[in-house]
Formats: C-alpha cells, sequence, structure tokens
C-alpha cells in the first residue's frame, strides 16, 4: 500500500479493490494550468470507480502483488536484430545487432535504469520489453508469465499491465486526436465500451498528472511541451499498470519543466506502487532518480549495479568514462575528463570480442591484451548485486584513472581513433 | 517602435581592452499575431581571449543575440531597433554596410552553429566548403587555399585528413561533423568565436571530445568564445563569465563562479535548484511554477513575477533593472537586490540553500 493513502479512505473497502491511489498533496501546483487541488479522497474514489471494468484482471494482478520477492521483469538473452535490406535484389545485406544478448531483472517497487548513447540499444530493449518490437530471441518474464510467446491476443491483457511513456511529447500524440481519443483508445482496446464511463476515467487521469478535467475536448497542439509530456503519462496511467517504461520522458524538456514532469513520475511512483524501467542518457537524472542501474554499450549491458555503486564505485572502462564525461554544473568540481576515442561502431558491425575495446582506456592502458578482442566478456558478479563485463574489472581503480587522465590528449584521442576505424 | 531620428547618435567606441561590446541590443521580429521582442535591451562586454557564456530556456533569445551580432537574420521579418549598438574591435556593426560585414564574418568572427548536419552543404565535399571561406577571406590560390583545409582539419583532431576533405557530410558522424564546423570556424583564426549549441546534438563521450577540443583550441589560439547553451554543466566547464537570459532580458551576470554557485536573481536560483543533483536524491526537486511566457503578453513590469516566489507588490509595479548585488561584478534584475528587498533578500537565499540539499536532510535515498 501506498504511504500517501488517507487511512479511512472508503476506497479501500469499495468490493473490486485496485490499490486507491491518492495524487501527490501538491503535485497540481508545478504547474501554472492545473486547477486547485482537489481533496484526495475524492479523485481517488473517482480513480477506483473508472477501473471496475477489468475485475478480473485484477485479481490475477493481486495473486502477483504476493509474490513480492518474485521479480516482476525477468529478462533473459534477449536480442533484437534488425536486416538491412539493400542491393539490387532487395535481399538482406547485412544486420543491425540493436540488443544483442540481454540479461537483467526488475524487482518490484524499484526504479531501473537503462542508461547509455545513442545507438546503443536501450530504446529498442524497452520496446521489445512490451513487444512492441518483436525481439528476435529470448524470453520475456512479466508477473510470473512469459509473454515474448504470446498471440497478440493472449498479450492484450498484459498490455493493460505493462505501460510506456514515449521520448518525444510532440511526435507521440496524435495532432488529429482530441486529449480525450488519445488518452481513451487504450481503454477502448481494454474493452471499456462504455464512452461515459471512459471519459470519466480519462479526466481522472488527466487529473492524477496535474492537468485539468475539461481539457478532454481539447487537441495537443494546444499545449506546451511539458503539458504534452503529462498527456503521454496520463495515457499510460490510465490502464492502471503496474510496471511503466518511462523512454526518455524528460529529455525533450527545457530544464525547468523537467523537474515538474520528474516531481511528477517520483509521486506517481509512490502514489501508485509502480515499477519503473527509465531509459535516459542523462546520467544525473537517473543518479537522482534510480534505484539501480544497467550501462549499455552496443546492445550489450556493460555494467549493471545500484546508484551508488554504479557512480562511487564503476567497474567498467566505459561507465568510468561515461560518469566522467558529464558536464557537471558545479564550478568547483572542476575535473580532468577522461576522454574516449572515437566514436561508438556501428551496431551493424560490433567489434570482436568486448565491444568496447576499440575505445577502451584499460585496455590500452594495460598494454592492448589479445584477450580484449578474441573473447567476449560475460557479466560477473563483483559483490552482491554489482556487476561487470570487463576482463579486468579488478584493475578499474581511482588510480588507474587519474593516472590515463594525466596522459590524455585531446588532438591526438580524436586521431588516433582512425587506426581502428 | 519608436524611431528616434534616421541616424541615431552612436555612443563612443569602447577602449581597446574590449573586444565585444552589446549595448542595448534590442531585435524584434514583425510577425502576423504582432511583434515579438526576442531580445530586448540586452548589454554585455567581452575582452579578447576572454569566454562568456550565454545560458537560457528556449525562446529566451540566446540564440537571437548570436545571430544579430552575426547580422543573420532576415530583416524583415526581424528589426534590430534603433539605439542598439554592437562594437566589435572598435568598429560599430549594426551600421557597417553588408559588404564589409561579410569581410568579418568568417573572417574575424566565426560561428559555430548546433546542427553541424543541417549546416553543412550536402552536396560539396567538405575540402571545398573549407577552402572556399579560406580562399575568399585570406585572398590565397585555390591549392593554397586546400592546404589550409586540411591544416584546420588536423587541428581539430580528424584522422587522415586528406582523405577526409574529400569526403561529403553525410559520410561522416555527428562529432565528426561539429568537428568539421569548428574547423571550418577556425580556418581564418577568428578573433571571436561564436558556439551555439555546439553539443546539445551530439552524445555525451563526444560532447566531451568537442568541449575539450573547443577549450584547447581556444587556449592555443587565443580568440575569445562566446558559447551559448542551456546546459549549466557546460557553462561550468568552458567559461568565465556568464549572462544569464529570460524572455529576451538579461536577469543575471556575473563570473562563472558567482552566477552558479551563489545565484542572486530568483530566476537563475529556480533554474540551479531544479537540476538533479546527489544532494537532492530523495528529495523532491524545486520546480520553476508555470511556463515562460508568451511573447505577445509579457508581464507588465518584472518578467519572471508570475512565477517567482519571492515576488511582492512592488514587482508587479515596476520592472526591476540589472542591480549589483552582495558580490562585486554580479548583477541580478530583481528587486531584492535594492533598499526594497532588505529582509526578503536574506529569506530568499536561505530558501535557496535549502533547496540546494533536500535530499541531505533525508539522508539520502527514501
Amino acid at each position: 500500500m501506498t504511504e500517501g493513502l488517507p487511512p479511512t479512505s472508503p476506497a479501500d473497502a469499495t468490493p473490486p479493490p485496485v490499490t486507491p491511489p491518492a495524487p501527490g498533496p501538491d503535485r497540481s501546483e508545478t504547474d501554472g494550468n492545473a486547477p486547485p487541488p482537489s481533496p484526495d479522497r475524492s479523485a481517488a474514489e473517482r480513480w477506483t470507480a473508472g477501473v471496475e471494468a477489468a475485475t478480473a484482471a485484477d485479481a490475477q494482478r493481486r495473486a502477483d502483488n504476493a509474490a513480492e520477492t518474485e521479480p516482476i521483469l525477468k529478462v533473459t538473452g534477449l536480442k533484437k536484430h534488425f536486416p538491412i535490406i539493400g542491393g539490387f535484389l532487395r535481399r538482406q545485406i547485412g544486420t543491425v545487432y540493436a540488443v544483442d544478448g540481454v540479461d537483467f531483472e526488475v524487482q518490484r517497487g524499484e526504479t531501473f535504469a537503462l542508461v547509455g548513447e545513442s545507438g546503443c540499444g536501450k530504446t529498442t530493449l524497452g520496446r521489445s520489453l512490451l513487444r512492441l518490437t518483436e525481439p528476435t530471441a529470448g524470453t520475456v518474464i512479466f508477473g510470473g508469465r512469459d509473454i515474448s510467446t504470446l498471440t497478440q491476443e493472449e498479450l492484450r491483457p498484459v498490455r493493460r499491465r505493462m505501460q510506456i511513456i514515449f521520448q518525444d511529447p510532440f511526435g507521440s500524440l496524435n495532432p488529429r486526436m482530441p486529449v480525450s481519443d488519445i488518452i481513451g483508445e487504450g481503454l477502448l482496446a481494454q474493452g471499456m465500451k462504455d464512452r461515459k464511463q471512459r471519459d470519466k476515467k480519462v479526466e481522472d487521469s488527466l487529473e492524477v498528472v496535474g492537468l485539468r478535467r475539461d481539457y478532454t475536448r481539447r487537441y495537443p497542439h494546444e499545449f506546451s511541451g511539458g503539458q504534452r509530456q503529462r498527456i503521454g503519462i496520463a495515457r499510460a496511467l490510465a490502464l492502471d499498470p503496474e510496471f511503466v517504461v518511462c523512454d526518455e520522458p524528460v529529455s525533450a524538456l527545457d530544464v525547468s519543466i523537467q523537474s515538474q514532469v520528474l516531481n511528477l513520475l517520483v509521486d506517481l511512483r509512490r502514489d501508485f506502487n509502480l515499477t519503473y524501467l527509465f531509459i535516459s542518457h542523462n546520467l544525473s537524472v537517473i543518479q537522482y532518480f534510480s534505484d539501480r542501474v544497467a550501462v549499455m554499450y552496443l546492445g550489450k549491458i556493460a555494467e549493471v549495479g545500484t546508484v551508488e555503486q554504479l557512480y562511487q564505485n564503476a567497474r567498467h572502462p566505459y561507465t568510468v568514462a561515461l560518469l566522467s564525461a558529464i558536464p557537471e554544473a558545479d564550478p568547483r568540481r572542476k575535473k580532468k575528463r577522461l576522454v574516449l576515442k572515437g566514436d561508438v561502431p556501428s551496431p551493424a558491425a560490433p567489434p570482436s570480442g568486448c565491444r568496447f575495446h576499440t575505445r577502451c582506456w584499460l585496455r590500452e592502458k594495460l598494454g592492448n591484451p589479445e584477450r580484449c578482442v578474441t573473447e567476449e566478456p560475460q557479466l560477473r558478479v563483483l559483490e552482491s548485486g554489482h556487476q561487470s563485463a570487463c576482463h579486468f574489472a579488478e584493475d578499474v581503480s581511482d588510480r588507474t584513472v587519474s593516472q590515463v587522465v594525466q596522459t590524455q590528449d585531446v588532438i591526438d584521442t580524436a586521431v588516433a581513433a582512425d587506426v581502428t576505424a | 517602435m519608436t524611431a528616434t531620428s534616421d541616424r541615431p547618435v552612436l555612443g563612443a567606441a569602447p577602449s581597446t581592452d574590449i573586444l565585444l561590446d552589446v549595448r542595448n541590443l534590442r531585435t524584434v521580429f514583425h510577425v502576423m499575431d504582432g511583434d515579438v521582442p526576442a531580445v530586448d535591451g540586452v548589454s554585455f562586454q567581452l575582452r579578447p581571449g576572454r569566454s562568456i557564456g550565454i545560458v537560457g530556456e528556449s525562446g529566451s533569445g540566446k540564440s537571437v543575440t548570436a545571430l544579430t551580432v552575426m547580422r543573420l537574420l532576415d530583416i524583415p521579418p526581424a528589426e534590430v531597433m534603433p539605439g542598439s549598438e554592437i562594437w566589435f574591435d572598435g568598429r560599430e556593426l549594426l551600421r557597417m554596410p553588408m559588404n564589409e560585414m561579410r569581410k568579418i564574418r568568417g573572417n574575424d568572427i566565426a560561428m559555430i552553429f548546433q546542427e553541424p548536419l543541417t549546416s553543412l552543404n550536402p552536396v560539396f565535399t567538405i575540402g571545398d566548403q573549407i577552402a572556399e571561406q579560406v580562399a575568399l577571406h585570406l585572398k590565397v590560390k585555390q591549392k593554397e587555399a586546400w592546404e589550409r583545409a586540411i591544416e584546420s582539419l588536423k587541428l581539430v583532431g580528424i584522422p587522415s585528413p586528406e582523405r577526409r576533405a574529400k569526403q561529403y557530410p553525410h559520410e561522416m558522424s555527428g562529432g565528426m561533423r561539429q568537428r568539421v564546423m569548428i574547423a571550418m570556424a577556425l580556418s581564418c583564426e577568428p578573433k571571436l568565436l561564436i558556439a551555439d549549441e555546439p553539443t546539445t546534438a551530439l552524445d555525451v563521450t563526444i560532447q566531451a571530445q568537442i568541449l575539450e577540443l573547443l577549450k584547447s583550441i581556444q587556449e592555443r589560439t587565443d580568440s575569445a568564445l562566446m558559447l551559448i547553451t542551456h546546459d549549466l554543466g557546460v557553462i561550468a566547464e568552458m567559461v568565465e563569465d556568464v549572462v544569464v537570459m529570460y524572455a529576451g532580458q538579461v536577469v543575471e551576470t556575473g563570473t562563472v563562479d558567482q552566477v552558479l554557485l551563489e545565484p542572486r536573481d530568483p530566476y537563475t536560483m529556480g533554474l540551479i535548484e531544479s537540476i538533479p543533483t546527489v544532494d537532492k536524491r530523495g528529495g523532491r526537486l524545486s520546480v520553476i511554477k508555470g511556463t515562460v511566457p508568451s511573447p505577445f503578453n509579457l508581464p507588465p513590469a518584472c518578467r519572471f513575477e508570475p512565477r517567482c516566489p519571492y515576488a511582492w507588490d512592488l514587482c508587479r509595479k515596476t520592472a526591476p533593472d540589472l542591480f549589483e548585488t552582495d558580490h562585486a561584478g554580479q548583477h541580478a534584475r530583481c528587486h531584492l537586490h535594492t533598499a526594497a528587498g532588505v529582509g526578503r533578500r536574506e529569506q530568499a537565499l536561505e530558501a535557496h540553500e535549502q533547496a540546494m540539499t533536500v535530499g541531505r536532510d533525508l539522508g539520502g535515498h527514501g
């Protein structure tokens, strides 16, 4: 149950109970156009009333809730390869290894972050989990059930429980649909045929994200970027999911709007007991927001750990470089940067062995061991919950990093990259 | 739009140790719905070899400021209002004939744009594009210009420049293209380099490469840098002085340490408070409520007043000037720093301090 819940809420007694949500106390203040905060209870009541339609699914869900210790999501060997079609006969001439063998678990109630640069496969991975793109191989076990083999029809009730918030608030809302249809479409697909009931649910979810209830007849162009992202969040929440993939939910927003949306996500996580898979390239946002982090590089996970483990004690040379690359808004922490060579290799032709070996500063320092080129490192456990896919993870320390940084020259760094190109 | 006279009286030229002196710059866009005062009374100075950062959210007027300095805006719809002056190296740019401006542009002032793909011509090789500009500005032969192009590609760390110079923009990655843009900008050894969000479109490890490159090249060539960005992290690492813009106005100026560590304008304070950091983990991020005002409907007095947590009656009646703060050289556009703000100022600063460390009180992650 959630902490923000009024203790004797009548919503608790409603026969088919979902976790009755109480909107965060001051969420609506975060938006200039938000309505005056309404009493918590009425919003919660309205909310529960709207979801009665899916009673059966909720029973299943309560059973799942009982198994708290089970991870909500377990991904094994997930791969997504895209064919490159070309040439005279339009045949497949190559493969993009967007996601290439990824294993991880997400515990119920935690926020699991995926971080990496563009092209590392983090978005594809997020979409494959929901089967918005069909994975090439691997299993996804969600709530104890393997969803990678389900048919589209079997998948429908599962989809209600896992939702996604998209990155681009301008591209992800159909400009020809009013808000009521944008949010209501999912409800309709889930069998909520009654228009009135649906509209009410739409209004409720708008209120939960701090927008006005009477916005339902408006179109996306009437909203600012931050408000659109709220609509995207409302759409995901309308179905009352347990698990939400947040695909770069704040990267398209200005800094001051970004914090509004982040606060909203934090409140919703608390109020609805949500589990997030948070995809981002912004390491400061991840550090603030998540519990555990997986660093991706070229379709594979390089390192997994808690935020503390990763940010204070990174054990993969790529993570170290990534962390060192973030510019910090604190001039006191002027650090000498560890600059990586060259660009990320193409995922259509990933390097052999360790995929990071072409840019790896540690390999260079260790005298270019052959092992990095010939043998692919597997994720291995270093300490409780901390895994790294580096043959020489034990050699990553503050001392080695500072030694490398001392001798680095930016211009040479870039020139050296051509040897491998 | 009160045209004072056809030939407004110019102020005196700045002293020679000021490279760029922007005075009361006002740029208005005349569009269908009315007039947009994109830049409204912006003034700042830049010394040779120094670096200045212009920060602001989208729509704050930071890019228009740069484009006005370069005189790259289409007039109309844009209009630079009378009374605006831009002094560069002892000459006034706004009243300069276009053919002379062209000699300065690219030669003495060069600009790097945000999107390296759209700012390069897709049908010419990058070598041709750099050589063209070198031949034009430095009046050298074609062959010499080509050699110079290769040299500048080498300078920005592009591997095998002879081969790369014969390639087209689409054959390069985003980071490489941005290097080409920098090479082009530097090929004529400008006195001032304007970089408009040079790394926004790039990944974080590539951004690190480009920023380090800009820094080392600026040191080597001793050119002045005007860096425009919304990223306070980039500002912290790259520049010495900062100008913060909001709704077309300068709201705070100072050294990078002053502005980022001890901000004095409520907008800057709010902006810095809203950045997620370790110290705030577990606590709520403070937010700047509402959104940037529409340029057609600006608040009557202080433009930040509707969103300001510290505003009072005075802020709705009188527009604040840039007042000197308790730090020498740091200015903020806020009544808190006048006699009327005594008492409130201390409260505001305390609230800011608290917002910066919300997570710490909770003992980290909650």
